[in-house]
């Protein structure tokens, strides 16, 4: 017995330039704050951009972007509706509000399901919001996804650094592209983080202050897009990726 | 037609297994699907008469069904899922993601949503029979 769904992943990344994913082996650190901001940032600019939602068991990049009442429609598979400029997709159109707890084996069945019959079309760049972690979502898509390149968020604190610095040492091991580490949420001007990453042989990014009026954001792409965290992600992350 | 895509991952894999195996044509290819799905059978069979090549052009399609076993990981009971309970839209939303079942599905013993899908998730390759 085989199952078919990964033989047709290489079909369905075939117009999709690049597949971008937003990543953390910590939780609570912005990544999809993050990925969010980058994916309008750069339907902004005039690209083809996707957004998805891998975070199954804890989605929030419909309530940052305020989505409600829209469904993907049935063609040839699942088209992903469009949303503020985005191809968007994410678990949620199917189990709502609800509470959907799935262990391992069915985070990486929804995870191929999703990516076995989702129609993107031509994208310029397709940006994953990913769970945290270094679990199931991650270890499958280096498998199936083999244009897969990483941008990795921390934050200031050691408690974040020190497992994003096991996932940096990981991906390294793994030879999985990466492009730079973010530092989130900023509160001081010490260097200490961009040292320690240059020194693991990686690009720093750049670094994001806390932005305390991001909060009241929340379901306002134009509130979001205005503030100074979204600029800063324009002016150094957005330029960085697409480079 | 969500099913055309099943249909195509179908016919890719079927392709790559013929062409591994260096058969010239696809005479047999035999499908597993679970009713967890609720893949219609006429719209699957009319993805594999779009989408197949030369390949499959004396090919006969069997779709065997298979019931839904399930099994509660908190208190063992095993169950047989059926869409009966269900109202539309949330049948529909287990077909696109079969996963989504734990959202709405609970034990009927003791209500956990903690549950296995021991057999009758989705789509199965069975088997190809071919002419090397």
């Amino acid at each position: 017995m085989i199952d078919p769904r990964s033989s047709v992943l290489a079909k369905r990344f075939k117009n999709i330039k690049r597949v971008v994913a937003v990543s953390s082996g910590k939780g609570g650190v912005g990544k999809s704050m993050i990925a969010t901001t980058i994916a309008l940032k750069m339907a902004k600019k005039g690209l083809k951009v996707g957004l998805f939602d891998l975070d199954f068991t804890s989605p929030s990049t419909h309530l940052i972007m305020g989505v409600k009442n829209i469904q993907p429609e049935e063609e040839k598979g699942i088209v992903p509706p469009f949303v503020n400029d985005l191809a968007y997709m994410s678990l949620v159109f199917y189990s709502g509000e609800l509470a959907t707890p799935l262990r391992g084996v069915d985070v990486s069945n929804a995870l191929l399901e999703l990516l076995s019959v989702t129609q993107w079309g031509d994208l310029d760049i397709l940006i994953l919001d990913m769970p945290p972690g270094i679990g199931d979502v991650v270890l499958d898509l280096i498998k199936l996804v083999k244009k897969i390149e990483f941008v990795i968020v921390t934050t200031s604190s050691q408690l974040a650094f020190q497992t994003v610095k096991k996932q940096l040492t990981l991906f390294k091991e793994l030879k999985v592209k990466t492009i730079g580490v973010v530092e989130n949420m900023k509160l001081n001007r010490k260097q200490l983080m961009q040292n320690e990453i240059e020194k693991l042989g990686f690009v720093y990014l750049t670094n994001i202050p806390y932005d305390k009026t991001l909060e009241d954001s929340i379901g306002d792409c134009d509130k979001l897009l205005a503030t100074n965290f979204a600029k800063i992600i324009d002016e150094t992350l957005v330029k960085k990726i697409i480079l | 037609m969500h099913e055309w895509a099943l249909a195509e991952a179908v016919i890719t894999a079927a392709s790559k297994i013929a062409a591994k195996e260096n058969i010239k044509e696809i005479t047999e290819v035999v499908i597993k699907v679970g009713e967890l799905q609720q893949v219609e059978e006429e719209i699957l069979l009319f993805g594999f008469n779009q989408l197949k090549t030369d390949l499959f052009k004396t090919t006969k399609f069997h779709i065997l069904k298979a019931k839904t076993k399930l099994n509660c990981r908190s208190c063992a009971t095993t169950w047989v899922f059926t869409k009966d309970n269900l109202d539309e839209t949330t049948a529909e939303s287990i077909h696109f993601v079969p996963e989504v079942a734990h959202a709405y599905i609970k034990c009927p013993k003791c209500g956990s949503p903690d549950f296995e899908i021991v057999e009758g998730r989705g789509i199965w390759l069975e088997k190809i029979k071919g002419v090397k």
